[in-house]
């Protein structure tokens, strides 16, 4: 095999043709700056840009005067929870999130704890979903923030937007998500399901690098986070910088794209991962799916190979197909998925996980060539187990005492 | 992170995969690590109780390419080597053979603890 089969669409898509032929002109023939008030050149990439904007603001049904553009999700998450957390000292200084979430969040949380913030991390369920109970229970009259991811960037599990939304205004507390993974794949109304402040990139949605959003909430509520990076007052002073004008474009065209494919891919996306999960849990002894499976992204699944390791599995394959592992073997304590552990998965079944993420250019061949891989990477990899020999022999491996390290 | 040639060629053709016997007197076998810790190798040794060299070595790991590489050199240089000689083998040594990364030094460690045990079971075997 020659062509290599990427299946790691959740970390990064590739750019689409069409995006990428959209970007290309603002790099040199219209190459102003789009705060440039005084000549064509300038007006040329705000025109741009306001484009691009009411392509992105479109995509998520909201107006284009609630797009804040920023480098990526990374930037949009730090700048909506510290940015709440600032701009709303005087209210309060409790937020509310997951243990589940991306160390965007996270980290932006532990920063918040540092500035003398008060944080609830909650755990999942089993199946990766928030407890709605536990939820509510938490919110106390200092909170000012819930963080609630919209899909999880390792199990594809989606949330229960409408929910989580309805308790937070039922509180008055302001509703964040970071919709990285989910925006431009499924349909994404924050309006509709109570959604303050949403993060969401261009490159999880076959737009360039570089360039995200921070939808930003202007009426009932009207919400302001107090700017991160201070300048010259771009973005309703929210985000001072000068724009990126072509990853923009190429963001607006993304947006317009996801816009009118979102539905026959994710419907051509979600029978080819059935299938890809449904052939490897039939085909070989001991595959579990992790996350809840009903509430889930359309192109993900992620797999534990009993007494496999994560790692040592994609090096049967990695010349060919590209995957994520829930295992990192990079020192003497081994650092299992955190995702996988906090929905309870031991940590031998966490270290022997692969997340598949398919997208809008993987084909049924690919698929097909990625089973036939996988399959004999396991048998291979199981062949070399000593506890795999163990488990078929019958000997109850909890019983073992083993030999830590 | 990029695995050296070395590696992948162990990877890839691992040597001396297999079970021995553990119930044969001149059998020794080590299991060390755990299935949490993401590494376990089982690497077992026979050996002529006459001349105490190692006759035979084999292995099996649950592991990075790093860890199943690591056993299977081990396999390698054992055979052939007496008892005592084994014992001296260093896991620097590994390290240098197969130009591991510092993150993944500890599956030379553990090859030279499984090294060790699977001696130290002969050794026991053979003292009564």
């Amino acid at each position: 095999m020659t062509k290599k089969i990427y299946l790691d669409n959740n970390s990064t898509t590739p750019c689409d043709p069409r995006v990428v032929e959209t970007m290309l002109p603002f790099f040199n023939e219209m190459f102003g700056n789009a705060a440039s008030r005084s000549h064509p050149f300038g007006w040329q990439a705000e025109e741009a840009v306001d484009y691009a904007r009411e392509q992105v603001a479109n995509l998520i049904n909201v107006d284009s005067k609630e797009i804040i553009f920023t480098s990526g999700a990374t930037e949009a998450d730090n700048l909506a929870i510290k940015g709440v957390f600032e701009m709303y000292a005087k209210k309060g200084n409790h937020i509310i999130t997951l243990t589940t979430e991306h160390k965007a969040v996270l980290d932006s949380c532990k920063k918040v704890e540092k500035m003398g913030g008060d944080v609830t991390y909650l755990d999942v369920k089993e199946d990766g979903i928030v407890d709605l109970g536990q939820l509510e229970a938490a919110i106390t009259e200092k909170t000012i923030l819930v963080s609630i991811m919209f899909a999880n960037n390792e199990t594809g599990v989606i949330q229960p937007m409408k929910q989580i939304g309805d308790i937070c205004k039922k509180h008055g507390v302001l509703f964040m998500s970071d919709a990285t993974q989910a925006v431009g794949k499924i349909p994404v109304d924050p309006k509709e399901l109570g959604i303050h402040l949403m993060a969401f990139t261009a490159h999880k949605m076959y737009g360039p690098k570089g360039v995200g959003a921070l939808f930003v909430n202007r009426k009932n509520p009207r919400v302001k986070v107090t700017s991160q990076m201070d300048g010259g007052g771009h973005e309703r002073g929210m985000r001072s910088g000068t724009l990126n004008v072509p990853g923009i474009v190429g963001f607006g065209k993304a947006a317009e794209l996801a816009q009118k494919e979102m539905k026959q891919d994710a419907e051509r996306l979600s029978k080819l991962r059935d299938k890809l999960e449904s052939t490897l849990v039939n085909n070989l002894e001991e595959v579990y799916v992790n996350g809840n499976v009903e509430h889930r992204m359309p192109h993900v699944t992620n797999l534990s190979f009993k007494h496999v390791e994560g790692e040592g599995l994609m090096m049967t394959f990695n010349q060919n197909i590209a995957v994520s592992s829930g295992s990192a073997c990079t020192s003497a304590s081994l650092e299992p998925s955190y995702v996988l552990i906090a929905l309870g998965l031991g940590d031998d079944l966490a270290v022997s996980s692969i997340r598949f993420s398919l997208g809008r250019f993987t084909t049924d061949e690919e698929v097909d060539a990625a089973i036939e891989l996988l399959t004999n990477g396991v048998n291979h990899m199981r062949d070399l187990s000593p506890i795999w020999e163990m488990f078929k022999e019958g000997v109850d491996l909890d019983s073992v005492v083993w030999a830590e390290h | 992170m990029a695995y050296s040639e070395k590696v992948i060629e162990h990877f890839k053709n691992p040597r001396n995969v297999g079970t021995l016997d553990k119930s044969k007197k001149n059998v020794g076998t080590g299991l060390v690590g755990a299935p949490e810790c993401g590494d376990v190798m089982r690497l077992q040794i026979e050996v002529d109780e006459t001349s105490g060299t190692i006759m035979d070595a084999k292995f099996k790991t649950f592991g990075c390419g790093s860890a199943i590489a690591s056993s299977s050199l081990a396999t390698e240089w054992l055979k052939g080597k007496t008892v005592d000689d084994a014992l001296a083998i260093d896991n620097m040594d590994i390290v240098e053979e197969l130009a591991l990364p510092p993150v993944k030094i500890h599956c030379s460690v553990l090859a030279e603890d499984a090294i060790k045990s699977a001696i130290e079971d002969y050794k026991a075997k053979n003292e009564a």
